[in-house]
């Protein structure tokens, strides 16, 4: 590490259009970067940045915004399909974009190494964790510098036990496996770190604890970090600087408490408008239309299309990153006009007005899973009771036993003991036994969209079965339903004729909103529906999920690991642990006075825009 | 299964265009054939085993038969004993690998201990028992090829089937109450037939053998019927006589199943094109340069951000 620690910039000209300061000390700098596809369309454009030894740099976009390849290009890499076709990446005083082969590989690990987003994938399910880390210490050839295996795994908190070093992946928990892949990409001590969405896909104490983690490593060792994720929550309490992308360009850049307090950019605006916070409830207000492709980014400024301050000259030419301020810097020309994020907070005259009919009552449920002679209970003694019109959600982290209480509801789990009762109906416990009647009457909305849709059917098609089976709607009639059903849910006009394939995660998950609508169901199991979608889609989601509830009168149990949803959204809330109700209240009662300390564990966790607003407010005054 | 299979979609690619086109050859020759041959099939026309000449361009078999005229002949048994005993492989294999994934309780062990049993035995094995027993007719044939086909497809449609039935869509259906038979055609056929309909080709060629092989022992067809497969085994000894003899039928033979495979390569870009999210991910988000094992700590996230 020593030979980076201290690199010399005399050639690093401050530039105006980075946003950065013009010190001596950046080790990471970027400029003018492009990535284009084979076929010559722009992935990544025009972007800069550098990052300070010791620094975090925080890299928040939707999906398809560039920002992983952006952040492979530190490796001098990039994805097959693409070429790094301009713009320099420099670590340290290497060139990682000119370097080439033998001396690149020698580079990755050493200079830059990459946490990987699935680190389930990522790790190879046929080593152990010490052959994991010793493969990168080989492939370096440390000679004797490097700290040994338990050394590496202590350092991310992990136990570096003998027992420990000799499992496999598949026996570790998720957070474990990230980690290792932390541990792996530490162990060659290199300066530079890019984590790409590392807390995605875990739930959320072990997600702050990974965050801990991560600002433990940064103080110590000194290790540069550059976080990529969608959620602006996640980094506000990590990052020392924001760069915000959309379409393949930074759009605006700055300090974190600047980025969040004052946005430059009204697309950094709407996306803390997006975002739910369990310790300021609020309503959230999307960013309207849909991101732009690779292929047809407009000529003028890419957000224009979707952009509420829209004048003529947006769409003249792409606006240059300019300074607004100090080390804030925005693609924006009316950057006067942007406001800072709202905090209106949402009508909540639900709980306590409406007449309490109770619809769905559950009672000592109890659900295990069976496998190679032993049983694992999943659920335990769950009893509560679903008010008609009601949004009820069910919270707990993964492994608690949520989702299988969802599956059991829908007649997809074994009951092993307790009763539930629609109506005045007591339900079979297995759904093909169920009367059609009620089986049209509960309906149950996936967590991954992308696996809710079979692959082989065409959108209309998926969304008319239900209104076939369950409502005996003729082919006709239940293809105009579906038709009618696509337009209720937002999705554009004919969408019904794509395959899931060609669809997004959010439209995926509207047409499974729009197929479980099918049945004209009074109750709608929502399990983790949001989950798999970036945090402006899943505003977009949840508000439309509120307006069908408000308009069909529909009964919702809402399953989530997020608090920040649940406070949008829920009128009651269940809190899960281990299979068991611990606490349970109204959404705000339980929000803002915990009484159960799971439930306070879980509140300390959950990323909060405004903790982190008012705690960075603090540190900047 | 065959709603995808639509031409158009085939001849946009090139193994589509040429295996379609071979395919049209083909089956010309087998139906058209026999109506424009120049002989008869049965009788000899000159000395065995004569080099082409004249009035037999391609020569005569070892007993002095017009080669071409058998040929012309030869095609259509081929064709319709081996692709009637390739469907009906596929159509008990798939069926029976569909039933035991997705019923796992006791049907599972059952047909898959069935299938076990089959392939303990070697295929001709197999069908010589058949034909021992019930006698050699065409029916027999087809039903002892497609049992002995029938082992692999099941299985791999029983491998299949059990990952299909963990997604959502299929306990979508589930919750929906769906016939076990409508989630088994609608939901899990169209993702789990691929699979299978890939090897088409080589499974038809397959059978073309074992049929020729069972000829050839003279328990299938028996002479003098005209038989592409019978052909070659009948001639075989007497090559160096006539080389035409084995050549004519064996090309054609080559031919069917070089363009049974094309298409079915076709079929399978086809559906890369556009059902398949999967397929197109994976082939994303394989290193296919640059960064290797160790230099990456594991694989760049698909999709994300091209």
């Amino acid at each position: 590490m020593s030979e980076f620690a201290q690199p010399g910039s005399s050639k690093l000209a401050p530039t105006p259009t980075s946003g950065t300061p013009p010190d001596h000390h950046s080790l990471v700098h970027v400029e003018g970067l492009s990535v284009e596809t084979v076929a010559g369309l722009s992935i990544v454009e025009d972007v800069s940045f550098s990052l300070a030894a010791g620094e975090a740099l925080g890299v928040v976009g939707e999906t398809g915004s560039g920002k992983t390849t952006t952040v492979m290009a530190m490796l001098g890499y990039s994805q097959p399909g693409a070429t790094i076709t301009g713009g320099d990446v420099r670590v340290g005083e290497v060139k990682m974009t000119t370097v080439k082969g033998r001396e690149q590989r020698r580079l990755r690990g050493k200079v830059v190494s990459y946490v990987p987003q699935n680190p389930a994938g990522s790790l190879n399910p046929s080593m152990r964790v010490r052959d994991a880390i010793e493969e990168m210490l080989r492939a370096h050839q440390t000679n004797g510098s490097a700290p040994p295996v338990k050394d590496a795994l202590e350092r991310v908190g992990l136990t570096g036990s003998e027992e420990f070093q000799h499992r496999f992946p598949h026996q570790l928990s998720g957070g474990q496996q990230q980690r290792v892949c932390i541990s792996v990409a530490l162990v060659c001590e290199p300066p530079v770190v890019v984590l790409d969405e590392p807390a995605t896909g875990l739930d959320v104490v072990t997600q702050a604890r990974l965050l801990d983690e991560l600002l433990r490593l940064r103080r110590d060792a000194g290790v540069s970090m550059i976080y990529v994720t969608h959620d602006l929550a996640v980094v506000a309490g990590f990052a020392d600087r924001i760069a915000v992308m959309y379409a393949g360009r930074i759009i605006e850049t700055g300090p974190t408490a600047e980025i969040l307090q004052r946005p430059k950019h009204p697309y950094t605006r709407g996306l803390l408008n997006s975002i739910p916070d369990h310790a300021r409830p609020r309503r959230l207000e999307p960013i309207g239309g849909v991101a732009v492709g690779i292929g047809d980014r407009p000529p003028g400024c890419a957000f224009a299309p979707r952009c509420p301050l829209r004048i003529d000259e947006c769409d003249a030419a792409v606006p240059a990153l300019r300074l607004v301020g100090g080390l804030h810097a925005t693609r924006c020309i009316r950057p006067e006009h942007v406001g800072p994020p709202e905090f209106t907070p949402p009508e909540l005259e639900r709980a306590g007005s409406r007449q309490a009919t109770p619809l769905l009552s559950v009672s000592n449920l109890r659900a295990e899973h069976r496998g190679r002679g032993e049983v694992v209970v999943a659920a335990e003694d769950i009893s509560f009771t679903l008010n008609r019109g009601e949004c009820v959600a069910l919270v707990g982290e993964s492994g608690s036993g949520k989702t299988t209480i969802a599956r059991t509801l829908a007649g997809l789990h074994r009951l092993s003991e307790g009763r539930v009762v629609l109506g005045d109906e007591e339900l079979a416990a297995d759904a093909r036994k169920r009367s059609r009647a009620q089986r049209q009457r509960i309906q149950i909305v996936f967590q991954d969209p992308s696996d809710a849709l079979n692959p082989r059917h065409a959108v209309r098609g998926a969304v008319a079965r239900p209104a076939q089976i369950l409502r005996g709607l003729s082919r006709g009639e239940s293809d105009s339903e579906a038709e009618r059903l696509l337009g209720l849910v937002r999705l554009p006009k004919g969408i019904g004729d794509r395959y899931p394939a060609e669809l997004s995660g959010g439209e995926r998950q509207r047409a499974g909103i729009a197929r479980a609508l099918a049945a004209n169901p009074e109750v709608m199991i929502c399990d983790e529906i949001t989950s798999a979608l970036d945090v402006s889609v899943q505003a977009a989601v949840l508000n439309l999920i509120a307006e069908l509830r408000e308009s069909l009168g529909l009964s919702l149990l809402f399953i989530t690991h997020d608090l920040g949803v649940v406070s949008t959204i829920a009128d009651r809330v269940l809190v899960l642990e281990q299979g068991s109700i611990v606490e349970s209240g109204d959404t705000l009662d339980l929000l803002m006075s915990p009484q159960h300390p799971y439930t306070k564990s879980l509140l300390d966790a959950a990323p909060s825009l405004s903790k982190s607003l008012s705690s960075a407010g603090s540190g900047a005054s | 299964m065959s709603k995808r299979l639509r031409m158009p979609r085939l001849t946009g690619t090139l193994s589509g265009k040429i295996g379609l086109g071979m395919l049209a050859f083909v089956l010309a020759v087998a139906f058209f054939g026999p109506l424009v041959s120049p002989h008869g099939i049965a009788s000899p026309i000159g000395s065995p085993g004569t080099p082409p000449y004249g009035s037999a361009p391609l020569g005569t078999d070892y007993l002095g038969r017009d080669v071409l005229s058998r040929v012309l002949h030869g095609g259509l048994s081929v064709i319709w004993i081996g692709t009637a005993a390739t469907l009906l492989s596929y159509a008990l294999g798939i069926t029976v690998g569909l039933i035991a994934g997705y019923q796992r309780s006791l049907i599972d062990p059952m047909l898959m201990r069935g299938v076990d049993v089959l392939l303990a035995f070697p295929a001709l094995l197999i069908l010589l028992l058949l034909v021992a027993g019930l006698g050699s007719h065409i029916w027999v044939l087809i039903v002892g090829v497609a049992l002995v086909q029938l082992t692999p497809i099941a299985r791999i449609i029983r491998t299949a089937t059990l990952e299909v039935s963990t997604h959502g869509y299929v306990e979508a259906a589930q919750a929906r109450g769906e016939r076990t038979a409508a989630i088994l055609r609608r939901e899990i056929l169209p993702n789990v037939a691929p699979v299978v309909l890939a090897d088409f080709g080589i499974r038809f060629g397959f059978s073309i053998i074992l049929i020729a092989s069972v000829n050839y022992l003279g328990l299938g067809l028996s002479p003098p019927a005209a038989d592409w497969g019978l052909m070659i085994a009948e001639n075989q000894q007497y090559i160096s006589l006539n080389v035409w003899s084995v050549l004519a039928p064996a090309i054609m033979l080559a031919m069917l199943t070089i363009c049974v495979n094309l298409i079915a390569d076709a079929y399978v870009q086809t559906l890369g094109r556009s059902a398949l999210p999967v397929r197109r991910r994976r082939f994303l988000g394989t290193r296919t340069s640059g960064l290797s094992a160790q230099d990456a700590i594991g694989e760049p996230p698909p999709s994300e951000g091209s």
